[in-house]
């Protein structure tokens, strides 16, 4: 049985008085103990949602409306509010995105650190000290120990979010969620920071989703892909086998916009137009006004998830997309 | 060793502040009313008044009295009072305790309520209780400081009879000098309206502000961070989003210092509260020029030194402000 | 920017908006045309009759008709004395908020534009004006000048000195927020084009910037009004402001204050009442315009 398995999960926000718009329209996704997955998708297209539906830390306005959230043999969403904090932070840690604002300014990077463990553990206070210390070591930060009583405005952003890092893997999780945990580092150090998640995740043998924007790490780091477009995932499978032969007219073009991809001295390819936001979304498949595959059927109706892509005429060799 | 060196810049601050301020209410005394005619008679000739002049050295250059008013001013000697015929500074100190217990039973009121209040209105957005606190609170904001007193004085004394409206009562004589209403029964149902009352005008304010500040502090990334690590609720709000919301509040207390103070003369009237505000604009009253400089230059200092209390306070509680001379 | 119509729109559909427009309406009608409407005019002493003094409200015992809420300690109308006391607030009020707009708005467009130690200087001395309580240094200036003059003399400025005095006090609110506009003005390109073409930096700064800034402006508009007129109050009731003869609604209180023991309680609640009203009015709109002109918070329903 795989470790979480994500059903027909549905998210909807309230607009205005009465009526309700979709952000997650029917996703599903599984995973495996030790899998390391990654979501791919434009801003806007429900990649976070999904990270914070399965954690059940989304918030008013918006509400899970459907699905069921298995892990292991639990529905998370079915949890009480005590039951679901013993599995955020604990077995299910996430990192987010910025880490100058993830960390809280007036704590110590110490008492943000012991403070997640003494919520799950029993633990002394010298023997929270001395694992911090550790986990601070194996994130590569160096003397750790004067560290632990710095603040975060003392730390630059890659020591930050290795903090970040660190905490997640405090408690030992099975299943770290990353929620673009390099977009708002420099550039310099994005790869370091990279690596160091996947190294952790291997040797620790923990469950990794991948929530990024970026295909070109996606490839190094993640062994199964999930592609989302305006609320609902358009194509999933191996990594390798998506980036090599897409079967989704959108993954074709976010590939064919990579940069390593382009013919030199051509111009960098852009899929025309853009992703349609949940509020405006058109009929049938949300992605035909860009497809130049699009047919009457596609505008009619919502294809399904099939053989890993959600299309109805799906790509079957690699070929160019007009 | 970094406080200390932090207590010495602000000391020299303050004391160029003193400077300025004793500057200018020495200037102000120089031209404001003639004190020779507050000390001899009408009948006294013209000569022997220039006599008298030159004597009392009342037609030195500037500077010179200045300096001997910056002299005699640091030795405590802020001139006799033109009524009381005692030193300024005596008489001004004589009514300090009354206004420093008002002023404490105030400050006690209203943070022990103000803070559980805008907590509460922060996190219960919706409830009733909160709405009605809210609406409380602009309605409290709209009516001054002196009508409450009126009100107060009107309700809880005239009609309903049940607590004192005017004055200290009795007080009780500590040893050191200070005339204290806390020990006495009398004393302290004295106490109760005008503090009450003078809490009530900063009370919605800082609901208000640590309501906004804390609601704020509960929408941000790392209050969403410390939920997804499975920290309790009670833990994300109080020591995580509340920590924050004391910053700003202290920098608004800070800045509030001056108000309060008027508003204590506004209470100290209406309650005919024998303290320095009340001295103060019998003063103004009966035009004691001496009295009205020295309350103006005590207020000052008082000024000074809260708002550097303030600020240390706040350099305590905020680790990203560094104390000067610290590492980092 | 909001259109005027979806502002005329959202202002009748909240009625506390509407509430507080209509009271705030009624007191300014009520002040502006105090010399027609007002029952007796209480300061021509031609009409004062002593033994009218202290009457109660007309419908209670021992009431005039002609007096409907009464009189004072003088026989003057307490309903009359009231439509020109508030008349005298509201000058105040909006005279003050008016220096304060003038002298905050221009140094604000002044700092904001020029930058460098103009903007230094004047951002340093609008801190330390903040840190300074308005009310404070209103007393103190009051009463040293009430100290240095005659109470004759002092009487016949007294509106000009409290209009300065409060004007000056809170001019760093306005250049603070119009600062902060101007600041993010300028990095638009609508500036950029201007100085290409040549504009010098006044038509800049007072033709292109400044309509864009007005919209914080008349929010802290109406709330340093309400304010304003708070702070003369309270000067007044300590007998540092308008004096007896002209008095404003502060004043009145002042004078019926003595009274609320000996019985003639109306002298001082129908003024309390009324400048509450007043403040309380200024306040709910005021908070209201900031909702609907602050852009972040509208939830596109326009």
């Amino acid at each position: 049985m795989p470790m979480l398995e994500v059903q027909d999960l549905h998210v909807a926000f309230q607009q205005g008085r009465k009526s309700e718009v979709e952000a997650l329209r029917g996703v599903d996704l599984t995973l495996e103990k030790g899998e390391r997955l990654g979501v791919v998708g434009e801003s806007g297209a429900g990649k976070s949602m999904l990270a914070f539906a399965i954690l059940n830390l989304i918030a008013e306005p918006g509400r899970v409306s459907q699905g069921r959230i298995m892990f292991h043999d639990r529905n998370l969403l079915d949890l009480s509010e005590r039951d679901i904090r013993a599995v955020r932070g604990n077995r299910i840690s996430m990192i987010f995105q910025d880490p100058m604002v993830t960390l809280n300014p007036v704590l110590s990077i110490g008492t943000q650190m012991m403070e997640t463990l003494r919520a799950h553990r029993r633990i002394s206070g010298a023997e929270a000290r001395a694992l911090c210390i550790a986990k601070l070591r194996e994130v590569a930060i160096p003397s750790p120990e004067s560290r632990l009583d710095a603040y975060p405005h003392e730390l630059s952003g890659g020591l930050r979010q290795r903090v970040v890092i660190a905490i997640a893997l405090l408690t030992d999780p099975e299943l770290i969620i990353a929620d673009e945990p390099t977009t708002a580092l420099d550039v310099t150090i994005q790869a370091e920071i990279m690596a160091l998640i996947l190294k952790l995740c291997r040797e620790n043998d923990v469950a990794l989703i991948l929530i990024t924007h970026d295909l070109g790490v996606v490839a190094e780091v993640t062994q199964r892909l999930m592609i989302m477009y305006a609320g609902k995932c358009v194509e999933t499978g191996a990594t390798g086998a998506i980036i090599n032969a897409p079967h989704h007219p959108y993954s074709a073009g976010l590939l064919r916009a990579l940069p390593q991809n382009a013919a030199r001295g051509t111009r960098l390819y852009q899929i025309p137009g853009a992703m349609p936001p949940i509020t405006a979304l058109p009929t049938g498949c949300a992605y035909h006004p860009r497809c130049a595959r699009a047919t009457a059927l596609c505008k009619a109706e919502i294809p399904p998830l099939e053989n890993g892509a959600a299309c109805f005429h799906p790509l079957t060799a690699p070929e160019e997309v007009p | 060793m970094h406080i200390i060196a932090f207590l010495i810049r602000r000391a020299i601050q303050a004391v160029i502040v003193m400077f300025v301020i004793s500057l200018i209410g020495f200037s102000i005394q120089d031209n404001l009313g003639d004190p020779l005619r507050e000390l001899v008679g009408q009948s006294v000739s013209e000569e022997a008044r220039d006599d008298l002049r030159e004597e009392l050295g009342l037609n030195d250059p500037f500077f010179v009295q200045y300096t001997r008013f910056l002299g005699n001013a640091l030795q405590g000697d802020l001139g006799n009072s033109y009524f009381f015929k005692r030193p300024a500074l005596s008489v001004i100190l004589d009514k300090f305790p009354a206004t420093f217990e008002l002023v404490l039973g105030a400050v006690f009121i209203f943070v022990s309520l103000s803070i559980p209040a805008g907590i509460y209105c922060a996190i219960n957005r919706d409830s009733w209780l909160a709405r009605l606190i809210m609406t409380g609170s602009i309605v409290g904001i709209s009516i001054p400081v002196f009508l409450t007193a009126i009100g107060m004085v009107w309700l809880f004394g005239v009609e309903l009879g049940w607590l004192p409206a005017f004055g200290r009562g009795d007080t009780y004589e500590m040893p050191w000098g200070w005339d204290t209403g806390f020990l006495t029964w009398d004393g302290l149902s004295h106490l109760i309206l005008p503090s009450v009352t003078l809490s009530s005008i900063m009370l919605p304010l800082f609901i208000r502000l640590i309501r906004a500040e804390m609601m704020e502090a509960m929408g941000t990334e790392y209050v969403r961070f410390a939920r997804a690590k499975g920290l309790s609720t009670r833990r994300v709000r109080y020591v995580h989003a509340f920590r924050n919301t004391l910053l700003p509040v202290v920098t608004v207390g800070g800045l509030m210092i001056g108000t309060l103070i008027a508003y204590t003369i506004l209470t100290e009237t209406v309650f005919q509260w024998p303290g320095m505000g009340f001295l103060f604009l019998e003063a103004v009253n009966r035009v004691d020029t001496p009295l009205i400089i020295a309350y103006i230059i005590i207020v000052g200092l008082i000024f000074v030194v809260v708002n550097t209390i303030v600020d240390f306070i706040y350099t305590l509680i905020n680790p990203m402000v560094k104390l000067p001379g610290a590492k980092g | 920017m909001i259109s005027l119509k979806g502002f005329l729109r959202r202002f009748f559909s909240d009625p506390v908006a509407i509430g507080a427009g209509l009271v705030l309406l009624v007191l300014v009608l009520m002040a502006v045309l105090a010399p027609f409407l007002a029952p007796q005019n209480p300061y021509d002493l031609m009409q004062l009759d002593i033994m009218d003094s202290e009457m109660p409200p007309s419908w209670k015992p021992g009431g005039d008709p002609r007096f409907w809420l009464g009189t004072d300690a003088q026989g003057r109308g307490v309903f009359s004395t009231i439509m020109y006391g508030t008349g005298i607030s509201l000058l105040i009020g909006i005279g003050a908020v008016i220096v304060q707009a003038v002298l905050g708005v221009t140094l604000g467009l002044i700092a904001g534009y020029k930058g460098g130690w103009i903007d230094s200087f004047l951002m340093r001395l609008a801190d330390i004006q903040l840190s300074l309580s308005t009310l404070m240094m209103a007393i103190i200036a009051l009463a040293l000048f009430q100290a240095a003059f005659d109470a004759n003399i002092y009487a016949d400025y007294a509106i000009i000195m409290l209009i300065m005095v409060i004007g000056i006090a809170e001019w760093p609110k306005f250049a603070r927020t119009v600062r902060s506009s101007v600041l993010g003005e300028r990095k638009k390109e609508y500036v950029d084009a201007a100085r290409v073409i040549g504009l010098p930096p006044r038509k800049i700064m007072w033709g292109h910037i400044l309509p864009n800034t007005l919209t914080p402006v008349l929010v802290i508009s109406t709330i340093q009004v309400a304010e304003a007129i708070m702070i003369e109050a309270s000067l007044s009731f300590l007998g540092l402001g308008m004096p007896v003869d002209r008095p404003s609604l502060g004043s009145l209180i002042r004078s019926g204050f003595e009274f609320i023991f000996s019985g003639s309680w109306w002298i001082t609640l129908y003024p309390a009442i009324v400048l509450v009203a007043l403040i309380l009015a200024l306040n709910l709109l005021g908070d209201w315009l900031r909702d609907v002109l602050n852009p972040k918070l509208r939830r596109g329903e326009d």
